[in-house]
């Protein structure tokens, strides 16, 4: 677990280093940040689901962005070489740059704490409960499409590749349950179930169903599995 | 010891390694020699677990590479060919960072990092970015990295790649130095690179071994000649210089000016210097110029590592 811990800081440093860190949150924020403030006042609902309608939309570009490079830069500038050498197993590797990718994710979500604030003093009577369990949710969603991001920056050298491959995924999962009409019936009880949107819908409405947090944990363990094989299978080319 | 035992790595069709079989012993520098794309870096990379064989495996002590890579991986130094470092990362915390993995940390961290720091003259720029450093003190960075935990087992690859020739020298006696204590194999598509550093040389080529020895080793086993060149005037003819002895060879000629310059080969086993230049005199010939080269060291690895490959 140290050494976890150990590959987690080192990323932690290289994204808060390099304007990468600081670029993705503004646009994140500012993108939520519009979303959430041209509609709120209009509602006029004591909710925060407009937030929690466009964070999985915005996460879809957000998070792609944020872990494309976390392995392909390595494999592309041979720092690979350097890391995969040292006494380190790859699961380690692969772990600790996922709970980075999975920090910045929650520093970014910690920012949207204003439009809560805001709706704590205008709001009548919110659900704080509710809206807790949304976070939590929204944390999941992130740690699920960041697995899927590591998978797509382990892939490949080059991370336009990543970005595009993690995005096509992520992007696949989320439209599922909104293309069920077009799909047989026999399909549309999979593709549901298969969908993001579907499982996170339930948390946002404050409903914890261990279906649910079963299917995030099971597609991040999915990828990140995927991620490790991929690492090793480098290794016999 | 190294046991390198019927090493075999393919790249697809490509056989990059093809069931090579070497030692190294205990605390010897063995240089490892071989042209590009020789096999040099894979043989390497699978000693350091960065590859997996496609058959055959690598003891180091009781260890294997395919069952104990990460207890292998403990007591390797590795600094890889073209040295890949953070860019952006401050020489300090790399260093922190490659010492942590190894669990060094602490106080045992802060003397070590005096200690390579004193062998590597990296004080003034360990608060550096490694962006910011010139080629040789990226290179002593990658070194400083690769000793830090003081591995019994040192691999380096090319590690003088484009330094300049202070540089160069002030690497070698590093490696020098380091190579009193430890096993220490060092790779080079140069020579006088291994020539200069190593007690013992495996020179491969095109994924095979083509020799195993000491220097001293392989020149005696070696069956070398020796080239005379000649400049003579007034000579026709000068082809029937060769019935001086049987064993004689007319390796080149061309005639400009009435100089005819010719060099002829023969084993280095005769001396007809002699001959050579009574032949003259009796033909009444100019000779203008007598020049003697005996086959080097240099000649035998190029005779390794290009003739014997079919690429002549």
């Amino acid at each position: 677990m140290n050494t976890v811990r150990l590959i987690y800081r080192k990323e932690m440093s290289a994204y808060f280093n390099s304007a990468v860190a600081y670029i993705t949150l503004i646009i994140f924020l500012l993108i939520n940040g519009w979303f959430f403030t041209s509609s709120f006042f209009l509602i006029g609902q004591s909710d925060l689901r407009i937030l929690f309608n466009s964070i999985p939309l915005v996460f879809i570009f957000f998070i792609p962005a944020i872990t494309m490079g976390s392995l392909a830069r390595e494999n592309h500038a041979g720092t690979m070489e350097f890391l995969t050498t040292l006494p380190v197993d790859d699961y380690q590797i692969v772990l600790g740059k996922f709970f980075s990718a999975v920090a910045l994710i929650g520093v970014g979500l910690l920012f949207t704490l204003p439009h809560f604030i805001t709706l704590l003093f205008v709001g009548t009577g919110p659900d704080i409960g509710a809206i807790l369990c949304g976070y939590v949710g929204l944390l999941l969603v992130g740690a699920m499409y960041a697995s899927i991001g590591m998978f797509g920056s382990a892939v490949s050298n080059n991370q336009i590749t990543s970005f595009l491959l993690s995005f096509i995924i992520i992007f696949a999962l989320y439209l599922f349950d909104k293309i069920l009409i077009f799909v047989p019936t026999f399909l549309s009880g999979i593709l549901q179930f298969l969908s993001t949107d579907y499982h996170f819908s339930n948390i946002s409405r404050g409903v914890i169903d261990s279906r649910n947090i079963i299917y995030f944990l099971s597609v991040i363990f999915f990828f990140l599995t995927l991620s490790v094989r991929v690492l090793e299978i480098r290794k016999w080319r | 010891m190294i046991k390198v035992e019927h090493l075999t790595k393919h790249y697809g069709h490509v056989k990059a390694v093809d069931d090579i079989s070497f030692h190294v012993r205990d605390g010897e520098i063995l240089g490892f020699l071989g042209p590009n794309g020789a096999g040099k870096s894979t043989t390497l990379r699978i000693m350091t677990s960065y590859l997996t064989p496609t058959s055959g495996n690598i003891f180091i002590n009781d260890l294997n590479v395919l069952d104990d890579s990460l207890d292998i991986r403990k007591i390797i130094g590795y600094l890889p060919e073209n040295n890949p470092l953070y860019p952006e990362m401050i020489v300090y915390d790399f260093l922190k960072f490659s010492a942590a993995a190894r669990r060094i940390e602490g106080k045992a961290f802060e003397e070590r990092l005096k200690k390579v720091s004193d062998l590597c003259g990296l004080h003034g720029v360990i608060h550096k970015k490694i962006s910011e450093l010139s080629k040789g003190y990226k290179q002593r960075t990658g070194l400083a990295q690769a000793i830090f935990h003081d591995p019994e087992i040192l691999i380096l690859d090319e590690p003088t790649t484009g330094l300049d020739p202070n540089q160069i020298v002030e690497i070698r006696n590093l490696i020098k130095q380091l190579g009193k204590e430890k096993t220490v194999v060092i790779s080079s598509h140069i020579l006088q690179e291994i020539q200069a550093t190593a007690d013992r040389m495996v020179i491969i080529n095109k994924g095979k071994i083509a020799a195993d020895g000491t220097i001293d080793e392989l020149m005696s086993g070696f069956k070398g000649f020796t080239r005379l060149h000649l400049e003579i005037e007034g000579a026709d003819h000068v082809k029937d210089l060769t019935g001086i002895h049987e064993k004689m060879k007319l390796a080149d000629i061309h005639t400009s000016n009435g100089i005819t310059k010719v060099v002829i080969e023969y084993p280095n086993t005769l001396d007809l210097r002699k001959d050579v230049f009574q032949y003259v005199v009796k033909k009444g010939w100019t000779l203008l110029e007598m020049n003697r080269h005996r086959t080097s060291l240099e000649d035998m690895f190029r005779i390794l590592t290009v003739e014997e490959g079919g690429e002549a």
